[in-house]
């Protein structure tokens, strides 16, 4: 047959090239596959072996040293105190960082120095944040192990994710909006106010929700600040020492009993909940919002 | 563009405004300064006991022991193992998926992967630390019969898939940058799908490739909680995957686990080590950044 003619008088890569290309193609599944099957056994596993524990009293119960009765009261109640208390923090200071560098200052030379500066805080490991809470508000400003020093280590972590994440919304209302605004004799805050952060707002949220689950899991810079391991009882102020879900989880999967594995799988499940949860709600979020524009 | 005859007090206001937020702009400044500060401070006062040299050239880390020897060595191999391994699989697996979601993939199936992909980056480092001790280092034990309970193996590669996502989305922005017209090029030269991508687009997204592989290793030089619970804390100067190490990050919290007295040379080393991790991840993180933005401004 002709085809069979000319395939035959092709060179060897164009008469494999299709076969190439379905490997390639396949890698790149498999590839993707992976990630997928890690996360699929990660929460099957961790659901198999802590499921005998995921009663109502594993959420009443203070640690114990009886793996079995041992509860993660004080670690929920914990990072609740941290995360609401370092929200208000960061917040707040990363949208009016994210509003100056964004609308306000222009392109000089500060700003580009700024813009640099937290780019590169992003990428900072959060231990070096322990290391800077520890230093600074542990010792220099002496808030002590308190929730308050976690709390505002966590915000000094999640701070550059809030600016990023609102500066990038900023950019995305159209300059329209603020040009009609102005036409209309609004002043500079004014437009920001009720015209650009109202518009922005869907993906400041989103923005925020990350930042906040971000601050959910992280463990090592809350243990850099002296966050227990072994807390019997509920912090009544910002100054009480705490503990939180990851630390006690990283507490019982340092024990060598099994019975504590046990307890860190069901602890697993329950922060893995709480991400899954917060970055799905996140993401739908920033779903729907697109499909708006 | 303030109006020329705008109130007085709505002027005042305006400038408030502007002065208050111009202040939230600066703490990222102080945030910077307060991280060096900090760093600095102890690290003098642990030089002024310790020579750099020793320091930098010595093989024996055992500031917790009564004989203390401050090499820090053995903690970075410990850290280069460990990241070795995670890039070993983060790369090509980041890499792939990326040329996958990118040139190959329908638009219908990059919108279901994408997201699955970002939650894989944001599972708390606790949870892959559990995973890499409970799941993978049995799992390796039945293939690797010598490997010990705590390695670096384990936590290595579980460190590369929590990577992996990283490297796929900053590799994948930098492949759908190049421009379409490049592609069309190549195709109109006779050259197949995988022709025109390992010949053209990766060639021409290079950098931000780069750039992505430099951030992957910063992330895992400063991966703390998987090392911490899955490599063990033995310090040791090796590149054996299939033994118990230390890392610059599990080192550090050790030593805050554990009661060593706030004012001791002890409690000063992690400040040290701490600092080589952060000019470390910040070197890496810059000539990433620049990378980055070289090649976008070529593309756009």
């Amino acid at each position: 047959m002709n085809n069979v003619y000319h395939n035959l008088h092709d060179p060897w890569w164009v008469r494999r090239a299709s076969g190439i290309d379905q490997v390639v193609k396949y890698l790149g599944i498999l590839s993707i596959g992976v990630g997928v099957v890690v996360l699929a056994v990660l929460t099957g596993q961790a659901v198999l072996q802590g499921l005998p524990r995921l009663h109502a009293e594993f959420f009443t119960s203070f640690p114990s040293r009886v793996a079995a009765q041992a509860g993660i009261l004080s670690a929920w109640v914990g990072t609740i105190w941290v995360v609401v208390l370092c929200a208000c923090m960061s917040v707040p200071l990363g949208i009016m960082t994210a509003i100056y560098l964004e609308e306000y200052s222009g392109k000089r030379l500060l700003s580009r120095i700024l813009e640099i500066n937290i780019a590169n805080l992003a990428g900072v490991p959060s231990i070096i944040y322990g290391l800077l809470g520890l230093g600074l508000f542990v010792r220099f400003l002496s808030f002590g192990r308190s929730v308050l020093a976690g709390a505002a280590t966590l915000a000094l972590l999640i701070l550059p994710i809030v600016i990023l994440a609102t500066r990038e919304a900023l950019r995305a209302v159209p300059h329209s909006l603020r040009e009609g605004s102005y036409a209309l004799g609004a002043s500079r805050w004014q437009t920001m106010w009720h015209q650009v952060l109202p518009a922005a707002f869907p993906s400041v949220l989103t923005g925020i929700i990350l930042a906040v689950s971000r601050a959910v899991g992280e463990t090592a810079p809350l243990i850099m600040i002296g966050a227990l391991t072994y807390v019997a009882f509920l912090p009544q102020s910002v100054r009480d020492p705490f503990t939180v879900l990851p630390i006690q989880i990283f507490n019982w999967v340092s024990r060598p009993q099994q019975a504590f594995a046990a307890n860190a799988a069901a602890g697993v499940v329950v922060l893995l909940g709480i991400t899954l949860i917060i970055n799905a709600g996140a993401i739908w979020l920033r779903q729907r919002y697109r499909q708006k524009i | 563009m303030l109006a020329r005859d705008a109130v007085y007090p709505r002027r005042v206001f305006e400038r408030a405004i502007e002065a208050l937020l111009k202040i939230a702009a600066f703490s990222s400044i102080v945030i910077t300064v307060g991280i060096i500060a900090v760093l600095m401070m102890e690290m003098v006062q642990f030089f002024q006991e310790v020579s750099l040299w020793d320091f930098l050239t010595g093989r024996e880390w055992t500031p917790l022991f009564s004989n203390k020897k401050f090499g820090v060595l053995p903690l970075f191999a410990g850290t280069a193992i460990t990241s070795i391994i995670a890039m070993i699989v983060a790369l090509p697996l980041g890499l792939m998926s990326a040329i996958y979601l990118s040139e190959y993939a329908k638009e219908s199936v990059r919108s279901v992967v994408k997201p699955i992909l970002e939650i894989l980056a944001a599972v708390p480092t606790v949870v892959y630390g559990y995973f890499a001790l409970q799941l993978v280092t049995p799992l390796l034990q039945r293939f690797i019969p010598s490997l010990s309970g705590f390695n670096a193996l384990s936590p290595g590669i579980v460190m590369g898939i929590m990577i992996l996502p990283i490297i796929s989305s900053l590799s994948e922005d930098a492949l759908r940058a190049v421009p379409h017209s490049l592609r069309e090029g190549s195709y109109a030269l006779g050259a197949s799908r995988w022709q025109m991508v390992f010949s053209v687009a990766v060639p021409a997204a290079l950098s931000g490739i780069v750039s992505a592989f430099l951030l992957g290793v910063s992330r895992a030089i400063g991966e703390t909680m998987i090392v911490a619970i899955a490599a063990g804390l033995q310090p040791r100067f090796t590149l054996n995957p299939l033994v118990p190490i230390e890392t610059v990050t599990s080192y550090i919290v050790q030593v805050s686990m554990g009661d060593t007295p706030t004012d001791s040379l002890e409690y000063r080393t992690i400040f040290a080590v701490g600092m080589t991790l952060f000019l470390a991840a910040f070197m890496l993180n810059v000539l990433g950044a620049w990378l980055q933005n070289r090649f976008r401004e070529v593309y756009e």
